[in-house]
């Protein structure tokens, strides 16, 4: 709650600092035609033209209930608070075209074009170089000299930014609540697809949890491997395992594997029913005690929080004052990027330790590893 | 007299199909509350640009292989539903094997065309040849064999042919092709009819062009071409005029599978020049529709990919426009199954008039014509 209010607050702030600033900047050369205003003179002036912002989701889209949907938050809320003019666009089944719909936006006066996902960057590196005059901003895309040809490193002069996330260091803390509730000394990881970016999920969680239990027993296991993305959509298999682990022995399981997660929580239930105690699922990226239904959320123990939204917030609040910095934005503990959620309750015993490790890490005592 | 009908139906056809999922598709537009009307002008307008063309074309190239190859099944009944798995397990080999060796351009590329067609037609072969010797339908086996092409191909990709990954990149790529691999572009044929693009008009076009040719000589003026459409028309005749019909059936699969085996290098050789993760995906699936558009005939075909590839470009406007994208997606299917309806039609039309000219013809020499 008082993390909401808090939220809540900045918004505020950042939204009228926005109002602000954005007295009469109409840098945009959109193609709107709002009908111009006259003044006192009889001279007529155009108004200042709102920042036009472009999504791209990848596949899947708004209504993902997962990492589209975050990011959509972002774009809405700030459609809301700065009155920008939204656009959003989505891959066609394939994912063939990209980059078109990044050009697209671009040739049509967009100001500032963020791509959803990874798979975006050498299509942002490619694009940006062609629309200098355009921002572009790449959620968990890292952009470098070497991700597509005439590209460069960034700096903050650079019309992209890389939106970066610390998801070992909200790992970390969640796995560090499994062992503290562990009773068996036993828990798992289910990693959606075996890639680097899943990794880091992993890394911050065996490293949270050996924190606490340098013991603990980890299983982990990944739903498929690349190319094959199904891991990030596929219930039944996430619940599969998951019901595998329970049995095992594990008491707690955390998942990073997108809509394959409501398998998890399904598990979480019938290992609970079958053995009379409490199994506990932990979830990611949102709050998924939220969104989950009612009969489930009674085994969400937390979730690891990426805030997509934040980041695309962020970004786009940027734009609209002028100040669009490029470069690497890493959203981490210390900037609330990542963190864990307390919704159910059922953390709130250990959430003095987990706010001591969660200062230590920002305080840089605690190095968390982001590679397994 | 028949003849000329036989074109005029034959035209008119698709015509009337198109006609028809436009009043469909007109339909759901009207049920949304949006206009139809301007969602086609919009689609019109945008499509027709030269951009959209030359993407237009970009995009029609793999699909025409595609068709081409699950056509030239089609021509002695065999529907091998596995160019999807073939494609894409022979680009990402033809990819690793362009990236390991250097060569003079024009070598390098034939190396790389020679390796891709290997690769399908040896993968398609292997439903051929389970066909011959154990009697499995083709279509259970292509498909099965999909599954098996994106399990391998993403273990290969993970793990032998991966470029040796870069810190914080997760891009799972093979490692580049070097500049003597690459299909060079057209855009300076362009340049002669003073057109300029942003993107590139793939080079590869014109290898795909050559492959209908091709495949045009060989079904209607080799000898092999004339068994295959007989075994495909009648078996049991076939056979007994001499046509080996399992040496048929091995060949033709390993045709389909080797014009399969090029879909994928339009993009590799033009645009990507490495398989990454991001690769396109489900070309082989929309080369069924489109040989079932173009009736199995090179030229046929060739119009049903640029019309499917014309609907994809255009559609990307849609979104801006507030119309749901996936609009398109009804325009295809219905225009898929009332073409397939309207040749029905034709054919019986054809088959009706036939009889009666016969009729005609013999009525003076005997007393009744007995039809049953």
């Amino acid at each position: 709650m008082i993390k909401w209010l808090r939220w809540i607050a900045v918004l505020a702030i950042v939204a009228m600092v926005a109002a602000a600033c954005n007295g009469d900047n109409g840098t945009g050369d959109g193609t709107t035609t709002a009908p111009p205003t006259t003044t006192e003179a009889g001279t007529t002036e155009p108004p200042p033209e709102p920042t036009t912002v472009g999504l791209v989701y990848d596949i899947g889209g708004r209504g993902d209930l997962s990492f589209n949907d975050s990011a959509a938050a972002g774009h809405d809320q700030a459609t809301q608070d700065f009155g920008i003019e939204p656009q959003e666009l989505e891959p066609n089944q394939g994912g063939t075209n990209r980059e078109e719909l990044m050009r697209l936006l671009a040739d049509q006066g967009t100001d500032l074009i963020i791509g959803v996902g990874f798979l975006f960057s050498e299509t942002v590196c490619k694009v940006a170089q062609d629309y200098p005059e355009v921002n572009f901003a790449d959620v968990d895309g890292f952009i470098d000299a070497t991700t597509c040809e005439g590209g460069s490193d960034l700096t903050e002069d650079s019309n992209i930014a890389s939106l970066l996330f610390a998801e070992h260091q909200g790992s970390f803390l969640v796995g560090a609540a499994a062992a503290m509730k562990s009773t068996t000394g036993h828990i798992g990881f289910i990693g959606g697809v075996e890639i680097g970016l899943i990794q880091k999920f992993e890394a911050g969680f065996a490293a949270g949890a050996r924190h606490v239990d340098p013991d603990i027993t980890i299983d982990v296991q990944y739903i498929s491997q690349p190319p094959d993305f199904s891991g990030f959509n596929d219930p039944a298999k996430g619940k599969e395992i998951a019901a595998g682990m329970y049995d095992g022995g594990a008491d707690v399981v955390y998942h990073a594997a997108g809509g394959s997660g409501a398998g998890l929580f399904e598990a979480a239930k019938e290992a609970s029913d079958a053995a009379g105690e409490q199994r506990w699922a932990i979830g990611v990226d949102s709050d998924q005690y939220q969104s989950a239904p009612p009969e489930l959320q009674p085994y969400i123990l937390t979730s690891m929080l990426k805030r997509v939204d934040v980041s695309v917030y962020e970004s786009i609040a940027a734009q609209v004052d002028g100040n669009f910095v490029g470069g690497y934005l890493i959203f981490d503990l210390a900037r609330d990027g990542v963190g864990y959620s307390t919704s159910g309750g059922f953390v709130d015993d250990i959430v003095p330790d987990l706010e001591e490790l969660k200062a230590a890490i920002i305080s840089g005592e605690i190095e968390v590893p982001d590679a397994v | 007299m028949n003849r000329s009908l036989r074109l005029v139906l034959g035209f008119l056809a698709p015509v009337a199909a198109l006609v028809f999922a436009l009043l469909i598709s007109s339909l759901a537009l009207i049920l949304i509350d949006k206009p139809p009307l301007d969602a086609f002008q919009s689609m019109w307008s945008y499509g027709i640009q030269t951009n959209s063309l030359v993407s237009m074309v970009n995009r029609a190239g793999p699909l025409y292989l595609a068709g081409l190859a699950v056509g030239i099944g089609f021509k002695m009944n065999l529907f091998n539903i596995g160019v999807e798995g073939q494609y894409r397990l022979a680009a990402l080999i033809a990819a690793s094997v362009a990236a390991a060796v250097s060569l003079p351009a024009p070598l390098h590329i034939l190396l790389i065309i020679l390796v891709a067609m290997a690769v399908g037609g040896t993968w398609a072969g292997i439903a051929g040849v389970l066909k011959v010797t154990r009697g499995v339908h083709e279509v259970i086996s292509t498909i099965m064999l999909n599954f098996i092409a994106t399990g391998l191909g993403a273990y290969l990709l993970a793990t032998f042919l991966r470029e040796p990954p870069r810190p914080n990149d997760l891009i799972i790529s093979t490692p580049d092709i070097p500049a003597s691999g690459r299909f060079p572009s057209l855009n300076p044929v362009l340049g002669w009819f003073g057109i300029e693009t942003p993107g590139d008009l793939f080079g590869f076009i014109i290898v795909s062009l050559f492959v209908g040719f091709l495949f045009y000589v060989i079904v209607s003026r080799t000898r092999f071409g004339f068994d295959l459409r007989a075994s495909g028309l009648n078996p049991q005749a076939a056979r007994a005029s001499g046509v080996n019909p399992n040496r048929m059936i091995v060949t033709t699969m390993f045709l389909s599978g080797a014009i399969a085996g090029l879909i994928g290098l339009t993009d590799l050789l033009g645009f990507f020049n490495a398989y990454t993760l991001d690769f396109p995906t489900g070309l082989g699936f929309t080369g069924i529709a489109v040989a079932l558009l173009g009736r199995n005939h090179p030229v046929g075909i060739l119009l049903g990919a640029l019309l499917i590839a014309f609907i994809e470009r255009s559609a990307q406007i849609l979104d801006l426009e507030g119309i749901p994208k996936e609009i398109i997606t009804i325009i295809q299917g219905v225009i898929i199954l009332s073409v397939v309806i309207a040749y029905e039609v034709v054919r019986r039309l054809i088959e009706a008039q036939e009889v009666r000219a016969a009729a005609e013809a013999t009525k003076g020499r005997e007393p009744e014509v007995v039809t049953t």
